[in-house]
C-alpha cells in the first residue's frame, strides 16, 4: 500500500470496528477526498457516517467538538494544513481544553487529519508545516507518520485515543519515499519494506519513536518527509548516524531521544517548518537539558527559513540534502 | 506618492469629480446624560403574530423574523395564537425560578463585592429567556449556553451549592477551580461546559444535534449567544451547517441590546433584525418578546417540535434588555443613558408574569413577597454552605497537583515531570 491507501485502510478498519467513528470534511464524501484518502468510505458506510461539509474549517472542527461531546469519534479532514488556521480557535480553545475545563465531564475525542508540508510546488498556501503552533498548546496531541505502515498503525491509535489528535500527513511522500532530489524521477512505495501494510487491525502506540537507522556517530531527530531525505544523505555520506523518526511530537518519546544522544554525543535536528519557535527549538532545549555533559559538539538545526513558503524558490527553501550534508559535516568536525 | 485612484488627481484630493465617500460609524440613540428614547420601537399588539405550522417552510414565514411574538398583553392577559395555555403549576414554577435566579444573582454579585470571588455576571431582566426555554425543552435535550443562562441550571433544579462552589473555585468545585466563575459545566443537567471564547458553542451545538440525528436519537440541542456575538464567524458557520444538514437544533440570539459598551448597532442591528439572519440561510426565524416568558416558552416549544419532527433548525431572537452591567467589572453608566433600563417598554419579565398570575387569581402580592423572602434565605443558606468549602484565594482549593490532571486522559511524561518538579519546589521552600 502507498501512504494514502494505508490511511484509507485505517479509517476503513476503524469504521468497521466502531460505529461511532464518523468521517467528515470538504470533498471527503462522494468524491473521496482531493487526495483520495477517504475513497470508497461513503459507499461502504453511508452518508450518516461519511459526509461532505461546507467550506468552513471553524465550522468543521466546532461541529466535531459537539459530535465528540455527544459520544461519536469524528475524524475530520482539513483539506490542507494551511487551512487549519480558520479552525485554530476551535482546536486550541475548545477541543484541546474541553476535558480540562469540564474536569472530564466532556471530551473531544477527534482525530483531525490534514496533508501538510512542502515539496509539491504548492506555493504559500499548500505547503506549510504548522505543527509547532499546536505542540505549544496544551491538551492536543500531534502525530506525524513517515511510512505507510506507521501511517495506518498510528492513525488507528489516534482514532481510538480519547484526546483530540492532529494527524499531519506528509503529502510529499503520499505516493512514494522522497530522497530530497526533486530533479530525479519520483519513486513509488511499491516494493518498499515499509509499504508492507496488513489489511486488518494493528496499532502503533502514540509517543513511541522509531529508530529508522541505528548508528553510533550522530543522532538525527526528524519526522515526516525529512526522515527519508536524512536517510539518503546519511547513506551517501557513509556516516554511521542514528536516525530517530519521532512519529509523535506530543507525546514525545524523550527516553529514546535521550538514550540515542547520550550514545552518539552529537545531535542534528531537521524539520521543514520555519525555524524560530519551531519544534526544533524545543527538541534542542530538551537535549541540552538532558544530555549536556554527553555532547561533543553543539546541536545543529536544519529547518525551513523564517519566510513565507516561496513558490519558485521552493527547493532553495526546502531543507534538502545540501543543507543537511553541510550541517552533518559541521557537527562531525568538532 | 502616486494617486491611488489612477485618475490624475493630486495627493489628498480625489481626481474624479465625485463627492467624497463617508464612513458610517453607528452611534446609539442616547449616551450618558442624554435622555433615552424607545419611541422608535413600534411594539406590535400581543395577539398580532400569526402562528405558522411547525412544519412550515422557512420561506413561508419570513415575516416572523421581522415581527414580534408576544403572549402577555399590557394588562397581563395571555392572548393570541401563541398562548401556550399553561397550567397554574407551570406558571408558578416559572415565576419561582425567575425569582430564584434573581435572588441568586443578587447574592453572588454581593459575594463578589465582598471579595469572596473574582467575577460575576447577572442576568437581570433576561431571566425569561433561559427559564422559558429550559421549561419548554425536554430534560435530556442538550443545552450549549453562553454565560448569561444560569436560569437553565436553576430550571433544571441543579443544586445551588454546586453552582456556588464553582463560583468560589473551592474544594467542592466539580471543575477543580479551573474555570472563571459562572462558567459552569453540568453534564447531568444537559448543560455543556461554558467557554469564555464567544460563540464557539454555536457550531458545537449543531454538531451535537447532527450526531443525535445521525444516530437516530430523539434528543435535540439548543444554544444561546448574545446579539453582539452574532458577528463571530462561528455563528455563521453554525448557521450554514444547521441549514445544510437540517440539524435538530434551536439557535437562540439573546438581543439584550448591549455587548459590554457596544450597542447592538455594531452587530448590524441598524440594518435588520437578528432573527432575519435566519432568512439568508433558509432557516426558520422567529423574533420573540424576550421579557414575556410565555412567548419564549411557546416559541421554544414550536422550535423543539419542529426539530423533533425533522423539519429543521430554528433561529430565535429574544428581544430583551440588559438591565445591569455586563459583569462585575463593568460600569454601564459610563456609556449609556442611566434611565434607559427603566424606560425599556417590554417591562420586567418577573413583574409581567406576576401580574398575569394575579390576574388569573392564582397568586397575590403577599404570597409574592413571602416567596422573595424565602428565596433570599434559601440562597443565603446555600452560600453559607458553599463557603464552608472555601472562597476564592483562601486556600481551600483542590490539591495543587490537580492542576496537571485532565489535560490528557492519561498524564504524559512531561506533565508528570512538571508536576513532580512543582511539588519538590514547594517542599524545598518549606510549604
Ligand atoms: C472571542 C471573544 N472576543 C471577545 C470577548 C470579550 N467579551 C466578553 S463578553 C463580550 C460582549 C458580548 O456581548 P453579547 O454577545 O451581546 O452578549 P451579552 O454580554 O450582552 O449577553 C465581549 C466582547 C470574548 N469573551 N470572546
Amino acid at each position: 500500500m502507498n501512504m494514502i491507501q494505508a490511511i484509507n485502510s485505517a479509517m476503513d478498519v476503524m469504521m468497521e470496528r466502531d460505529p461511532t467513528v464518523v468521517v467528515m470534511g470538504e470533498d471527503v464524501g462522494f468524491f473521496g477526498g482531493v487526495f483520495r484518502a477517504t475513497a470508497g468510505l461513503q459507499a461502504k458506510y453511508g452518508k450518516n457516517r461519511v459526509f461532505d461539509t461546507p467550506i468552513t474549517e471553524c465550522g468543521i472542527i466546532g461541529v466535531a467538538v459537539g459530535m465528540g461531546a455527544y459520544g461519536l469519534r469524528p475524524v475530520p479532514e482539513i483539506q490542507f494544513a494551511d487551512y487549519i488556521y480558520p479552525a485554530l480557535d476551535q482546536l486550541v480553545s475548545e477541543a484541546a481544553r474541553l476535558r480540562y475545563r469540564s474536569a472530564g465531564e466532556f471530551i473531544a475525542p477527534m482525530t483531525v487529519r490534514s496533508p501538510f508540508g512542502g515539496g509539491i510546488f504548492g506555493g504559500q498556501t499548500h505547503s506549510q508545516s504548522p505543527e509547532g503552533i499546536f505542540t505549544h498548546c496544551s491538551g492536543i496531541k500531534t502525530v506525524i507518520p513517515s511510512t505507510p505502515y506507521d501511517a495506518k498503525g498510528l492513525l488507528i491509535a489516534a482514532i481510538e485515543d480519547n484526546d483530540p489528535t492532529l494527524f499531519f500527513e506528509p503529502k510529499r511522500i503520499y505516493n512514494g519515499p522522497f530522497d530530497g532530489h526533486y530533479d530525479t524521477p519520483a519513486t513509488s512505495w511499491a516494493g518498499h519494506a515499509d509499504a508492507q501494510v496488513p489489511t486488518g487491525y494493528y496499532r502503533i502506540p502514540l509517543g513511541k519513536a522509531r529508530i529508522a537507522r541505528a548508528g553510533d556517530a550522530l543522532t538525527v531527530l526528524c519526522y515526516g518527509t525529512m526522515v527519508h531525505v536524512v536517510e539518503n544523505v546519511v547513506a551517501t555520506l557513509g556516516i554511521d548516524a542514528e536516525i530517530v523518526d519521532l512519529r509523535s511530537l506530543v507525546p514525545l518519546d524523550i527516553d529514546t531521544i535521550e538514550a540515542s544522544v547520550k550514545k552518539t554525543g552529537r545531535c542534528l535536528i531537521v524539520h521543514e517548518a520555519t525555524r524560530t519557535s519551531g519544534f526544533g527549538a524545543e527538541l534542542l532545549a530538551q537535549v541540552q537539558e538532558r544530555c549536556f555533559y554527553h555532547l561533543e559538539a553543539p546541536i545543529e538545526r536544519v529547518t525551513g527559513f523564517d519566510t513565507p513558503y516561496p513558490h519558485s524558490l521552493e527547493w532553495a527553501y526546502f531543507p534538502g540534502p545540501v543543507r543537511i550534508r553541510e550541517a552533518i559535516n559541521k557537527i562531525m568536525k568538532d | 506618492m502616486s494617486d491611488p485612484t489612477g485618475s490624475g488627481g493630486i495627493e489628498g484630493q480625489p481626481g474624479r469629480n465625485l463627492p467624497p465617500l463617508r464612513l458610517h460609524v453607528p452611534e446609539p440613540p442616547a449616551r450618558p446624560g442624554e435622555s433615552a428614547d424607545f419611541t422608535h420601537f413600534d411594539i406590535p399588539a400581543a395577539d398580532a403574530a400569526p402562528r405558522p405550522d411547525e412544519a412550515a417552510q422557512p420561506d413561508a414565514m419570513r415575516d416572523m423574523a421581522y415581527g414580534l411574538i408576544r403572549v402577555l398583553d399590557e394588562d397581563g392577559a395571555a392572548v393570541g395564537a401563541w398562548n401556550p395555555k399553561l397550567p397554574p403549576e407551570t406558571l408558578l414554577r416559572m415565576l419561582r425560578t425567575m425569582a430564584l435566579t434573581r435572588a441568586f444573582d443578587a447574592r453572588m454579585f454581593r459575594a463578589q463585592r465582598q471579595g469572596k470571588t473574582s467575577f460575576y455576571m447577572k442576568s437581570t431582566g433576561e431571566e425569561a429567556v433561559s427559564i422559558g426555554a429550559a421549561l419548554a425543552l425536554s430534560r435530556d435535550d442538550m443545552c450549549f449556553p453562553s454565560y448569561r443562562q444560569q436560569g437553565i441550571l436553576l430550571a433544571r433544579d441543579w443544586p445551588l451549592v454546586d453552582m456556588m462552589n464553582q463560583i468560589y473555585s473551592n474544594k467542592g468545585d466539580r471543575l477543580k477551580g479551573r474555570q472563571l466563575p459562572i462558567m459552569y459545566s453540568a453534564r447531568d443537567a444537559g448543560f455543556f461546559s461554558i467557554s469564555g471564547n464567544l460563540t464557539t458553542q454555536y457550531p458545537q451545538a449543531v454538531g451535537w444535534a447532527m450526531a443525535s440525528a445521525a444516530r437516530g436519537d430523539t434528543r435535540i440541542a439548543a444554544t444561546w449567544c448574545g446579539e453582539g456575538s452574532t458577528a463571530e464567524g462561528d455563528f455563521h458557520s453554525a448557521c450554514t451547517f444547521a441549514s445544510v444538514y437540517r440539524a435538530p437544533v434551536i439557535m437562540n440570539v439573546v438581543n439584550n441590546q448591549w455587548a459590554i459598551s457596544s450597542f447592538s448597532g455594531f452587530a448590524g442591528a441598524e440594518s435588520t433584525t437578528f432573527a432575519a439572519r435566519a432568512v439568508g440561510y433558509g432557516i426558520a426565524g422567529l423574533r420573540v418578546d424576550g421579557n414575556d416568558i410565555l412567548a419564549v416558552y411557546a416559541a421554544t416549544r414550536w422550535a423543539a417540535d419542529r426539530a423533533r419532527s425533522n423539519a429543521g433548525p430554528t433561529l430565535i431572537e429574544h428581544f430583551t434588555y440588559r438591565v445591569e452591567g455586563h459583569s462585575t467589572s463593568d460600569d454601564p453608566t459610563a456609556y449609556r443613558s442611566a434611565e434607559e433600563s427603566s424606560l425599556w417598554p417590554l417591562g420586567d419579565p418577573i413583574a409581567r408574569l406576576k401580574a398575569h398570575c394575579i390576574g388569573l387569581g392564582i397568586w397575590d402580592e403577599d404570597r409574592h413577597a413571602a416567596m422573595d423572602k424565602e428565596l433570599a434565605e434559601l440562597v443565603r443558606d446555600a452560600a453559607r454552605e458553599a463557603e464552608k468549602n472555601g472562597i476564592l484565594g483562601h486556600g481551600l482549593h483542590h490539591p495543587m497537583e490537580s492542576m496537571f490532571e485532565d489535560v490528557f486522559e492519561e498524564m504524559p511524561r512531561h506533565l508528570k515531570e512538571q508536576q513532580q518538579q512543582m511539588l519538590d519546589e514547594w517542599k524545598a521552600a518549606g510549604l
